[in-house]
């Protein structure tokens, strides 16, 4: 019986924006359909993942998320090469964890300094996540973008807040902006408003809904980032069209249920694939709402999600 | 689509006799289109009609019912592609493959699993729902034995996966009463599949090898009067499951095409030899419109996440999951324990206990009822407000657990701590963070 498979009807398309520079650049975005239908239209650039390197050593990840990347925790240079060297990782992405204010609140120099020899170390896209704390993003995140001019980093979370004088830093040195807001549509649309009205270019901007991750409110971001996807490609909605960075790790791998060991509750399985597996699964959630780019921990969930889109994408 | 009043109107007999009590053909067609009136009330409408209306009412995809009484699974029914637009409305259920081939203890093993990974989450009970039994033995009477096993051991609903109709008669001797579906017609087998569904009153699965073989199946279902079926196109790569999946929901809602109008299955146990990576593909039919996803075990590592998602995704966007007021121990706390206070948008409670179990500091955690909404927008709707907490702090017996009298209250609702102060006599209102990730750095300089 034959019928009519029905088609949405696209008027726009998501913004492709290159991250990172050299051979090793990354181009995300571009768009033509949701996310992976592809009997409808394109999806020239895959989703792509970057891997989670802390400034500092982690104090209360699980054994699991440790055990691959032992031995170079407490050096983020090392740790960097051994993502990029052994585990493929096509960015990287470098939390300033150690500048928190309410934890050890390392200054911005020093913090810029360790970017800048990540940076130096590798030759993939570096992003660089702040704790989003407005004034020490603003102190540490402008001297990042000062030290590290020429390397177009991808630096965020630059929120309303703060996007001004950080904004003004990353046009300045020329790096790219996370634009983040908290799960908000209309927000986002502002804060990209805003972010233009400051004079950064477009293809220097990719959208952070803010995520989280499965049993946390994921359901919130899925529906944010399905609504954005289908303002920007139906509703001709120029503000939303910006490819969107989705920092799920952290997110994942913080939750009680990832640190429950299997003994004090076999009923939740064995622990590590437990963690990979709500990280994975977190992952290709927010993908199918329309994430390019996801930040990961564990090598297997990478290892997964990877295998899960190649089939999807398959001819 | 339902029709709309103007096109009911045409149907009826424009006779303006106003039995039906209504002054006009008109308005009572109104009344209709609104769900407001009965079309039993027109004495005058021809059965033609009734059946035209009928069918424009029924919804365009059709829900069905998979076993009976507490486990019976209800799938299908939805009416939107996203979730925002309205709500998903009936969660896909997960079955476990058995086959008859196994070994006792394997069959033992995956029953007491399915039994047994049950959990509770915000005072939910999160379960699997079915157990697929697969005849690969080609032994009716082996997989009679093993669907008889299987009742006996589980209340769960059961599908009968053979495409021998002798073998699906042979298990539904021992399971019709638990209305199994049955799993599955194909072209070859149709009509005799067709009538052990309607004999035994059981839902009836239909396997195709492309869609539009797939609606042809189902057309002449119809025509035969098989009213409860699920679909499966057949396709077991991942691409083509997915991009089927989109195309039968997208088909059924937006073009109303009856034939592919049914909920459907999927078989991410044939899609891979991994079980991490089936766990990964079970996720993505969770979202994207599988109504029974069908997995080739059960292992809590695996099963807990899915089940979560699927509470997540089919959480109404219109409705937030709230938690239970009360008084929830963290850790084990005792009387110099710190006391916060938060809403009981279930949300919040997951991230505030969550940070406060990460504090490792044991702590009472007081959730007050503000209807699920969220600390901003419950102070801002005044549920979250010093005249309603203070009368909660007072009756829920914190003051017997603890012996001090300080109360740590969100950051967000710093203004409400004067007004606490006044109603709540001897306590010392502390104001918190606003956000939860600062909680562990607050609870730990603190003091009783």
């Amino acid at each position: 019986m034959v019928f009519e498979i029905p088609k949405t009807a696209y008027s726009g398309k998501i913004r492709e924006v290159k991250l990172g520079s050299g051979e090793k650049a990354v181009t995300v975005g571009g768009e033509t359909c949701y996310p992976l239908y592809l009997f409808e239209g394109e999806m020239p650039n895959l989703p792509k993942i970057a891997m989670e390197v802390w400034d500092m050593p982690p104090q209360d990840w699980a054994e699991a998320a440790l055990e691959p990347f032992a031995g170079v925790t407490d050096d983020p240079v090392a740790w960097a090469k051994k993502c990029v060297e052994d585990y493929g990782a096509e960015m990287i992405c470098l939390q300033l964890v150690s500048t928190d204010p309410n934890g050890l609140d390392r200054g911005a120099d020093e913090a810029a300094e360790v970017v800048k020899k990540v940076a130096d170390a590798i030759d993939v896209p570096l992003i660089v996540w702040g704790t989003a704390n407005h004034e020490k993003d603003t102190e540490v995140l402008r001297k990042v973008c000062e030290v590290c001019r020429g390397k177009n980093l991808i630096i965020g979370p630059v929120e309303e807040g703060d996007h001004k004088r950080i904004g003004a830093a990353a046009i300045g040195y020329h790096h790219t902006v996370i634009a983040s807001t908290p799960i908000d549509i209309n927000l986002a649309k502002q804060l990209n408003i805003l972010l233009g009205n400051l004079g950064v270019p477009d293809e220097l901007i990719i959208t952070d809904p803010t995520t989280s991750c499965i049993g946390y409110g994921i359901e919130y971001c899925y529906s944010v980032m399905e609504r954005m996807r289908m303002a920007g490609l139906t509703q001709q909605d120029e503000k939303l069209q910006f490819p969107l960075i989705c920092n799920i790790s952290k997110e994942a791998w913080k939750t009680k249920e990832v640190h429950i060991p299997m003994e004090e509750d076999p009923k939740l399985g064995d622990a590590k694939k437990r963690g990979i597996l709500l990280e994975a699964m977190s992952a290709m959630v927010l993908i199918l709402a329309g994430g390019d780019v996801m930040i990961m921990r564990h090598p297997e969930a990478i290892k997964l999600v990877r295998e899960v889109i190649a089939e999807l994408t398959a001819s | 689509m339902p029709l709309t009043g103007i096109e009911i109107f045409k149907l009826l007999p424009k006779t303006n006799c106003k039995e039906c009590g209504e002054p006009t053909c008109l308005a009572f067609a109104m009344k209709l289109a609104a769900g407001k009136a009965e079309l039993n009330a027109c004495p005058y409408v021809s059965e033609e009609t009734k059946a035209k209306l009928m069918e424009a009412a029924a919804p365009p995809i059709l829900p069905v019912t998979i076993g009976v009484g507490d486990r019976a699974l209800k799938v299908g029914g939805e009416t939107v592609m996203f979730r925002h637009e309205k709500r998903f409305e009936n969660p896909p259920g997960f079955a476990i493959l058995i086959s008859d081939t196994m070994e006792e203890p394997e069959i033992d093993g995956r029953l007491e699993r399915f039994n047994n990974l049950q959990y509770e989450r915000i005072g939910l009970l999160l379960r699997p729902d079915l157990v697929a039994v697969r005849d690969d033995s080609g032994d009716a009477a082996r997989f009679e034995a093993v669907v008889n096993e299987v009742k006996q051991n589980s209340e769960c609903g059961i599908i009968l996966m053979s495409s021998n109709p002798d073998t699906l008669a042979a298990g539904l001797k021992v399971c019709a009463d638990r209305k199994p579906l049955l799993y599955a017609a194909i072209e070859e087998n149709l009509e005799r599949v067709a009538d052990l569904a309607e004999g035994n009153s059981c839902p009836l699965a239909v396997k195709a090898s492309s869609l539009e073989e797939l609606a042809q199946l189902t057309a002449k279902l119809t025509d035969a009067g098989v009213k409860d079926i699920v679909i499966d196109s057949g396709s077991r790569t991942l691409r083509r499951a997915f991009e089927d999946q989109i195309i039968i929901r997208s088909v059924a809602l937006t073009k109303k095409f009856r034939p592919l109008g049914f909920p459907t299955i999927v078989f991410p146990c044939e899609m891979t030899d991994d079980p991490m990576k089936e766990a990964l593909i079970a996720s993505i039919f969770v979202a994207k419109y599988g109504s029974i996803i069908v997995l080739s075990d059960f292992q809590g590592e695996s099963l807990f996440p899915l089940l979560v998602e699927r509470l997540n995704i089919y959480t109404d966007p219109q409705r937030p999951l709230a938690t239970t007021e009360g008084v929830y121990e963290i850790g084990e706390p005792d009387e110099n324990s710190p006391v916060l206070i938060t809403c009981n948008f279930s949300l919040t409670y997951f991230i505030v206990s969550g940070e406060i179990e990460a504090s490792r500091i044991p702590s009472y955690l007081l959730v007050k009822d503000t209807e699920g909404l969220s600390v901003m927008t419950a102070w801002a709707a005044g549920k979250f407000v010093a005249d309603t907490i203070a009368p909660f702090v007072k009756e829920c017996g914190i003051a017997d657990m603890v012996k001090h009298r300080k109360l740590i209250i969100p950051g967000y609702a710093a203004a409400e701590s004067g007004g606490l102060e006044e109603e709540l006599a001897g306590w010392e209102i502390q104001v918190g963070p606003r956000d939860g990730a600062h909680i562990p750095a607050y609870l730990k300089s603190w003091k009783p």
